[in-house]
């Protein structure tokens, strides 16, 4: 299987500051990767460099196919409708967009009269109508309490069982990773790579008495130092 | 309702100075008497026609001004060299008086309305220029990142990316300029031409007709009111709303 996304041996520095220094990953296409690490240990930067938005300061990226980035807050245009956002995605199934994320009553608000699940159904029905090969998370849900951060994972792994897509999930949150990854990549601390890979059993939504889910979240904690 | 008992209270206290005789003798007309001036005023149409002149006078000074300072703002907004080089000089002349202007305006454009329309462009077009440059330069990055993701380039990010995100504040730097223009068409027309609400009051007062003066002075300030009100309707633009409503 070719990989959709492959880094070898990646570096990034903000002038003197090294961020990421000797990464190595791969995604294969279809796959439901999920990067964890401790705060400010460049998830995002790392997102910004698979996006094509920061160039690789050391090694190669290589992508194939577009990507498409999903924020954790801010990211749908103010000025907009529900409707002339995901319009932007220049998708001719708007309205299915619309059904699909159960946004259909509200396809003529703006953006700030919805609520914060409300608005990350619209950033992720954006995304997903492009048709584009590779979505790109940066802690999607971490603005949303807890109950919507729950319910919106469930609609993701709903979503993507409809339309699969590649996506790379980037989180803080271990027990969101374990849920709904098919891999979890543990990242160290800046300079950051990669410290950890660890598959999960198949089959996503998992809750907390899943297989694998407890060992899976002992052994990241450990790896973070967390225990 | 608050606003009109004020005003009753404040005619009622410059009534009873007056008829106390309270003021020299031809400093403050009687109210009696700006009223009769505003009837005669008015059957006359001479109110109407220099409202109408001033009011056309600020339209095509301030259309013509927005209509340059918007791109200019834009661009300078956006593009650091651009911004580097012309932000000091948009500076120095939004610091000019555009009263100072009126020298100029008068050798180079003679009398009658170009002068004056000059002088009101002059005082929209740096004052627009720089709240819109103010604004482009602090639209959030994660738009731009959007954009990009859905292939947007170039101008049609300008258009359908920056632009849009600084309507509210571009309302709001419209509304002040606005009032501005207002003002400075008062004394252009005090200089530059023989017609419009200036020219009312400095020709009323020439005359030593100091209710004619406080009536043109009145009309001013209505029409002021009037057009702030005009302005900030559109804020209630849905595509504008965001901005005020969160």
């Amino acid at each position: 299987m070719s990989e959709i996304l492959e880094l070898k041996c990646v570096g990034f520095d903000y002038g003197a500051l090294k961020v990421i220094d000797g990464l190595d990953m791969e995604v294969h296409p279809g796959e439901l990767v999920v990067c964890v690490g401790p705060s400010g240990c460049g998830k995002s930067t790392l997102l910004s460099l698979l996006a094509g938005h920061l160039q690789p300061t050391r090694g190669t990226i290589t992508r194939q196919g577009q990507t498409r980035t999903i924020y954790q807050d801010g990211g749908l245009f103010p000025w907009l409708t529900v409707r002339e956002n995901i319009a932007l995605s220049k998708s001719k199934n708007v309205d299915d967009w619309l059904q699909i994320t159960r946004l259909g009553e509200f396809a003529d608000h703006y953006p700030h009269q919805l609520s914060g699940g409300m608005r990350q159904r619209v950033e992720l029905a954006r995304a997903l109508a492009a048709e584009t090969d590779i979505l790109l998370m940066d802690e999607p849900f971490s603005a949303l309490d807890y109950q919507t951060r729950n319910r919106m994972r469930r609609e993701l792994v709903a979503t993507l069982a409809e339309r699969p897509r590649t996506v790379v999930f980037v989180t803080h949150d271990i027990e969101e990773a374990v849920q709904i990854a098919d891999r979890v990549v543990v990242l160290g601390l800046r300079p950051t790579s990669v410290r950890r890979v660890l598959d999960l059993p198949p089959g996503r939504s998992r809750n907390p008495a899943s297989p694998g889910v407890a060992e899976a979240e002992q052994a990241i904690m450990e790896e973070l130092g967390l225990t | 309702m608050l606003p009109v008992v004020l005003g009753l209270a404040i005619l009622g206290l410059w009534w009873g100075a007056y008829a106390a005789g309270m003021f020299p003798v031809g400093t403050v007309p009687s109210p009696v008497d700006v009223i009769t001036a505003f009837g005669h005023e008015l059957a006359s149409g001479r109110l109407l026609d220099d409202t109408i002149a001033s009011l056309y006078r600020v339209a095509w000074g301030f259309i013509g001004a927005v209509v340059f300072a918007v791109p200019l703002g834009l661009v300078v907004g956006r593009h650091a060299r651009t911004r580097d080089a012309l932000l000091p000089w948009i500076n120095f002349f939004r610091s000019l008086s555009p009263i100072a202007w009126i020298p100029f305006a008068i050798i180079w454009f003679g009398v009658g309305d170009p002068p004056a329309i000059f002088i009101i462009f002059i005082a929209t077009l740096f004052q627009v220029a720089l709240a819109t440059a103010a604004a482009a330069g602090s639209v959030p990055k994660i738009y731009y990142r959007v954009a990009e993701d859905l292939g947007l380039e170039g101008a049609q990010v300008l258009i359908k990316v920056t632009l849009p995100a600084i309507l509210p504040q571009l309302v709001t730097a419209l509304r002040v300029a606005i009032g501005v223009a207002w003002m400075v068409v008062v004394a252009a027309e005090m200089i530059a031409v023989r017609s419009g609400l200036g020219f009312l009051i400095v020709d009323a007062r020439n005359g030593l007709r100091m209710d004619l003066v406080v009536c043109g002075m009145i009309t001013v300030g209505v029409l002021g009111i009037v057009l702030d009100a005009l302005f900030s309707r559109l804020a209630r633009i849905p595509s504008v709303r965001w901005g005020f409503d969160r």
